[in-house]
């Protein structure tokens, strides 16, 4: 695998806005058909490293290499035009679009002539329904349907889809799970590992450490601005990942001294989620 | 039953049955004559006037800005021709040219304060307004001495833009209407620039992501519904042989009225000019065809009221059942 020089990879990048470092000496490769799992609770810095790689910001220090030759990127697009895609938690598209009309939002296919160039309604459609049920979402055949009309899980699937299909070579998911039931998350987690199949790049941005280890090869976990840890698979348990989520701290401890002192209260949804087997 | 149900959830479907209802408490209420509502030309003529106004308006409401600065501009457009032409004298062309570059210069100035600001269309817009009524009003008595211009428009003017077709009492401008809906129903829904305008309208950020151009089609948008409010303006100092500070201030909510009834959704990204045209047709049934029923005419805006309040319902209902649609079963 590290034969050939990772997909994407930054070297020691730092972020700060004035005087607030928010990445510190970030390094991070993804290579084809890996996935990266981005573990970090909230205000990590997380965002802020999606933003730097999909171009939204510049690193205010270090390098950002794709195929191993470095890259700036200034805006959005020039990311998107290096094969860099980003999906967000809700999908990123428009919830009254049809699907056919949404998935070409900006590439529209066209048919006829001078001013009178038409939008090809059929075949946008029929490639959009396509694209969607070579991932394995087969409920989607109708391209007049509204965006809005889907479920979360089959939203981010169409958003996956779409940017597989324009050439994204590397696929950046923000929370693609984070609002989505049990099940939804299990048809998203598939897909994530359809695109991995397919040689794509995948940074996949979560705090549930469960979808992290259903679909990662490769773990970083961010703590306030700085990568805590880099692991491979099978390196370390869920509990050792969830500790070093919040911070280093035991959960454990955190949670018995919530347990003790106040059986009556709730326990927050982090505690509950780290109490599970 | 599945054609029905899938014409409801167009976004037309409000203002088709709002046409619907307001005919029937026409005839069952007013005891109105459909063949001579049809055959009058006091509504069609007012429905072409907010008509071009109201298609712009729609495009720029589905990319989820407003414009209420076109009450200002109407008359801006008539007083700039009939001061250029009528009262200076100056070949017709000048006049026409004049109306439609000050409607041009104020879109331009609402766009550009709309992308480089984040303060809303409303307010913005609101603002040219209110100081357009100034500019046309000031600079009127300034020029002429006068709040009303009388204009003697040259034989190719008055043919093109101010006459009766047919020698009967429909105007000229109800073909401009039809052109100008013809050609924005192309540019939205068959060209990939509708595709843009709902994109925007659907979410900004993604759509300039996308690569659409957002600021440019704002602007533009924001030109067109400015430049088509100063036309009709213009058009209608031709027809009347004047032009008077204060006419079309009333157009703004008319012509607002007319794209919501047309399903258009206020917040954007939904909505349709097949829509619109029928939403304009609408209201100005309700406005100008109540003198037709036994229906006293100050009930009218009741009615408008009413219709509006309906409308919007509708268009809720009609905008959930779009977005639940269930997939066809297969098998």
């Amino acid at each position: 695998m590290s034969a050939q020089p990772a997909i994407i990879e930054l070297q020691n990048v730092d972020k700060s806005f004035g005087p607030i470092d928010v990445l510190m000496d970030i390094s991070l490769k993804v290579h084809a058909g890996e996935v990266l799992c981005l573990l970090g609770d909230n205000g990590a810095g997380k965002s802020t490293l999606i933003k730097t790689l999909c171009g939204v910001y510049t690193p205010t220090r270090g390098k950002m290499l794709m195929d191993g030759k470095e890259v700036h990127f200034a805006r959005p697009r020039d990311a998107q035009e290096a094969g860099i895609s980003t999906v967000h938690q809700f999908g990123g598209t428009f919830p009254l679009m049809s699907i056919g009309r949404s998935f070409f939002v900006g590439v529209e296919p066209t048919k006829g002539w001078g001013p009178f160039k038409r939008f090809d309604r059929k075949t946008a459609n029929a490639i959009a329904v396509q694209a969607v049920q070579d991932f394995g979402i087969t409920r989607i055949d109708d391209g007049d349907r509204l965006v809005g009309g889907l479920s979360g899980g089959e939203r981010q699937s169409l958003a996956i889809a779409r940017a597989v299909h324009f050439g994204a070579r590397v696929l950046i998911l923000d929370e693609p799970t984070a609002a989505l039931g049990v099940k939804q998350a299990s048809h998203v987690l598939r897909i994530v590992n359809e695109a991995k199949k397919r040689g794509l790049a995948v940074i996949f941005i979560t705090h549930q450490v469960m979808h992290a280890l259903a679909v990662g090869d490769h773990f970083a976990v961010l703590i306030r601005g700085r990568l805590a840890a880099n692991f491979m698979k099978g390196e370390k348990s869920r509990e050792e990942i969830t500790d070093l989520m919040a911070g280093g701290e035991d959960m454990a401890t955190l949670e018995a001294q919530i347990a003790g002192a106040d059986t009556e209260l709730h326990s927050p949804a982090h505690a509950r989620a780290a109490a599970k087997p | 039953m599945d054609k029905i149900a899938t014409l409801l959830r167009r976004p037309a479907a409000a203002s088709i049955l709002s046409l619907i209802g307001v005919l029937a408490v026409y005839v069952i209420l007013g005891g109105v004559d459909l063949g001579q509502l049809f055959g009058a030309a006091s509504w069609v003529n007012y429905a072409a006037r907010i008509g071009i106004v109201a298609v712009p308006v729609g495009l720029l409401m589905i990319s989820g800005e407003i414009d209420i600065s076109i009450g200002a501009m109407i008359p801006a457009g008539a007083m700039t021709t009939a001061i250029i032409s009528g009262h200076y004298g100056l070949p017709m062309i000048f006049g026409i040219l004049g109306a439609l570059v000050v409607g041009g210069l104020v879109g331009l100035f609402n766009g550009f304060l709309a992308v480089r600001t984040t303060v809303p269309t409303l307010i913005i817009t609101l603002g040219t307004l209110v100081a357009m009524q100034g500019i046309v009003l000031a600079g009127s008595k300034l020029l002429t001495g006068a709040a009303s211009v009388p204009l003697e428009a040259a034989p190719l003017a008055k043919a093109l833009f101010g006459q009766l077709l047919f020698g009967g009492s429909h105007q000229v401008i109800i073909l401009w209407w039809l052109l100008v809906a013809l050609v924005f129903w192309f540019v939205m829904h068959q060209s990939k620039y509708g595709n843009w305008i709902f994109a925007i309208g659907g979410d900004r950020v993604s759509a300039r992501n996308a690569g659409i151009p957002v600021d440019r089609i704002t602007v533009l948008l924001f030109v067109l519904t400015s430049t088509s409010a100063a036309f009709v303006g213009m058009c209608h100092a031709i027809q009347f042989n004047s032009a008077q500070v204060s006419g079309g201030m009333n157009d703004i909510f008319n012509i607002i009225v007319s794209v919501v009834v047309g399903g258009v959704l206020l917040t954007g990204g939904f909505g349709s000019i097949p829509g619109v045209f029928v939403g304009t047709i609408t209201f100005a049934i309700v406005n100008k065809g109540i003198d037709f029923t036994a229906i006293d005419r100050n009930w009218a805006n009741l009615i408008i009221g009413l219709m509006l309040l309906i409308a919007v319902g509708m268009n809720e209902t009609f905008r959930k059942k779009a977005l639940s649609a269930a997939p066809k079963k297969r098998k």
